[in-house]
């Protein structure tokens, strides 16, 4: 079992920009870091559940009841920019 | 050219009526001012840790039991990755691998007879924040990041705008009904986004789809497919190649439009969400949560024809809302048996219509179901007529109370009185005697005449029925 590992692909959905030299060196330190988690597949995990969780912990809820917001002043206060009680952004085309 | 076949799916997205978000006790109070009800796990702060509503995963399981759905016994949370300023962390909290629901559906009736159109699964997520476009820049507000959204996506079963239209309906009344949503479209509470797409006929294979967003209203649904519709065909007609995309619906020009997508953009990356533990659903709080649902619309108009002997119509009209079928079943408990159908009449007629004029709900009118029966009753009973009892309903309709005290208060009772009858009937008789001589002509609407002209010395209080036999048996001996 191989994956193929793209970190130019990868990168440029994170929106990082590396450079070639970069690209090569994360490449093969990923790549490293993918086979080393494939030796799982070496066993033979037939019947077991896959773990979900690295608690092992189920049904954390809180009940639903409101609590205060924050104040709105210190919402703002490290806006770069601000319109009103809005945050204010570079004009965006909705992407789909 | 050859018949083509429509395929359409719909992903609908349900705001779920609780008081606070999905993972923070922020309140989902509407129409508050920007960016009041937000804090740093709502905004997206680093580090700020979501705990998730209880009751939103309730909302969630009761609406699949509602729409026949399998319960996930364990369900998990995941990330789907993006860049957009309406998510400030970067990622929206969603279900992929394993969503809260199953299967299910949604029988709808179409003119071809009822049709079931099949639920793929519905899984729960953040909404998120409100983005508002202007001239030279754009706005973020947040108050409605976070609101927990139920996505439920049906399978490609749908195969015309009516259809479609017709699921969207069953959705929300089941939904309303189950009490997990008020699917109020003008505060947003309920979004569609439609795939959609045409194949020749004998094909097997679906053709290419399309996605529309951006239909807020029923009227914008149907019309954004007929139109999508109608530019495929087209589209396939020229010999030209559909193209998966997602088109957004903009309302005031009528159409669909390209929208701007970068490869890859689909490619969201999901992997589990590390800062939230599974769900797992025990069958007994299953099994509690059922104990809790409703009766389907459907069930219900079954069990009202059944046991108050009302039509399948009147069934219908007033299941069609839940609050109207609440209301009409407290009203009709409270009478003597078999005025159902009496009740029933009062309802779909003067309720109704004041409902319709004023354009509120029956919640909103300090009308209670204890005046509705006792008008009911004081009209079967003979103690005021018709057309004070309609005077009366307004009355109560607009400021409440309570019947009987308002005709006890006012002297309202109708006059059955043979006596007093006897005498309005004897004066009307001697002051219209054109009618009576046009009675024994043969012209025997001039009774009605008469039995008006009684009505009226009555003040209307008469009891109209009485007095068209006291007049029958008065031109009768004159005769």
């Amino acid at each position: 079992m191989s994956h193929t590992l793209d970190v130019a692909y990868v990168a440029e959905l994170a929106r990082l920009e590396l450079s070639p030299d970069e690209k090569r060196t994360f490449q093969l330190q990923l790549e490293t870091i993918v086979n080393y988690v494939e030796k799982i597949g070496e066993l033979d995990l037939a019947g077991i559940e896959p773990t979900l969780h690295g608690q092992a912990l189920v049904n954390v809820f809180r009940e639903d009841v409101v609590v205060p917001s924050l104040d709105r002043e210190c919402v703002l206060a490290n806006a770069p920019e601000r319109n009103g009680f809005e945050f204010k952004l570079p004009k965006i085309v909705e992407d789909a | 050219m050859s018949k083509y076949l429509i395929t359409i799916g719909l992903e609908t997205h349900v705001q779920l009526k609780t008081n606070t978000k999905m993972f923070c006790g922020c309140s989902l109070k509407f129409g508050e001012e920007p960016n009041t009800n937000v804090c740093p796990v709502c905004l997206g702060y680093p580090g700020a840790l979501p705990v998730m509503n209880r009751e939103a995963v309730k909302l969630t399981v009761m609406s699949g039991l509602m729409l026949g759905c399998e319960i996930s016994r364990l369900s998990t949370f995941d990330r789907k990755n993006y860049f957009y300023p309406d998510m400030s962390k970067d990622y929206q909290i969603s279900q992929q691998a394993r969503p809260l629901c199953l299967g299910g559906g949604v029988t709808i009736q179409t003119p071809a007879g009822p049709k079931r159109v099949r639920i793929n699964h519905i899984h729960l997520e953040e909404d998120a924040a409100k983005i508002n476009h202007y001239a030279r820049f754009s706005g973020v507000d947040f108050n409605r990041c976070g609101t927990p959204l139920m996505e439920i996506v049906s399978e490609p079963d749908l195969s015309s705008p009516d259809e479609a239209l017709a699921y969207v309906q069953a959705l929300k009344q089941i939904l309303v009904y189950a009490g997990v949503s008020d699917c109020n479209l003008e505060e947003g509470n309920l979004r569609c986004d439609v795939n959609i797409s045409v194949r020749p006929e004998g094909q097997e294979q679906l053709g290419t789809r399309a996605e529309i967003k951006n239909m807020n209203t029923f009227k914008g649904i149907y019309a954004a497919l007929e139109y999508e519709i109608a530019r495929q065909l087209a589209t396939v007609a020229r010999g030209g190649v559909i193209v998966q995309e997602t088109r957004r619906w903009e309302p005031d020009l009528g159409e669909t439009q390209s929208m701007r997508s970068k490869e890859n953009a689909h490619d969201y990356r999901y992997f589990p969400e590390p800062d939230l533990v599974p769900v797992a659903l025990a069958s007994e709080q299953i099994a509690a949560w059922k104990a809790l649902l409703p009766e389907l619309p459907s069930a219900r108009r079954e069990r009202m024809v059944a046991e108050y002997g009302i039509p399948e119509y009147d069934a219908g009209v007033l299941a069609d809302a839940k609050e109207n079928a609440d209301f009409f079943e407290a009203a009709v408990r409270l009478c003597s048996p078999g005025l159902g159908k009496t009740v029933s009449n009062w309802f779909m007629t003067e309720v109704m219509r004041q409902l319709s004029v004023t354009g509120k709900t029956i919640s909103e009118c300090p009308l209670t179901p204890a005046a509705l029966a006792e008008l009911v009753e004081l009209v079967d009973k003979r103690v005021i007529n018709g057309p004070t009892a309609k005077e009366l309903s307004a009355e109560l309709f607009e400021n409440g109370g309570m019947p009987g005290v308002l005709v006890a208060k006012r002297g309202l009772g109708q006059v059955s009185d043979s006596g007093a009858l006897e005498g309005f009937v004897e004066q009307a008789i001697a002051a219209n005697a054109k009618s009576v001589e046009d009675y024994r002509a043969g012209k025997k609407a001039a009774a009605g005449f008469l039995v008006g002209q009684v009505m009226k010395l009555s003040k209307g209080k008469a009891d109209p029925q009485r007095v068209g036999i006291l007049v029958a048996e008065k031109l009768a001996r004159l005769a």
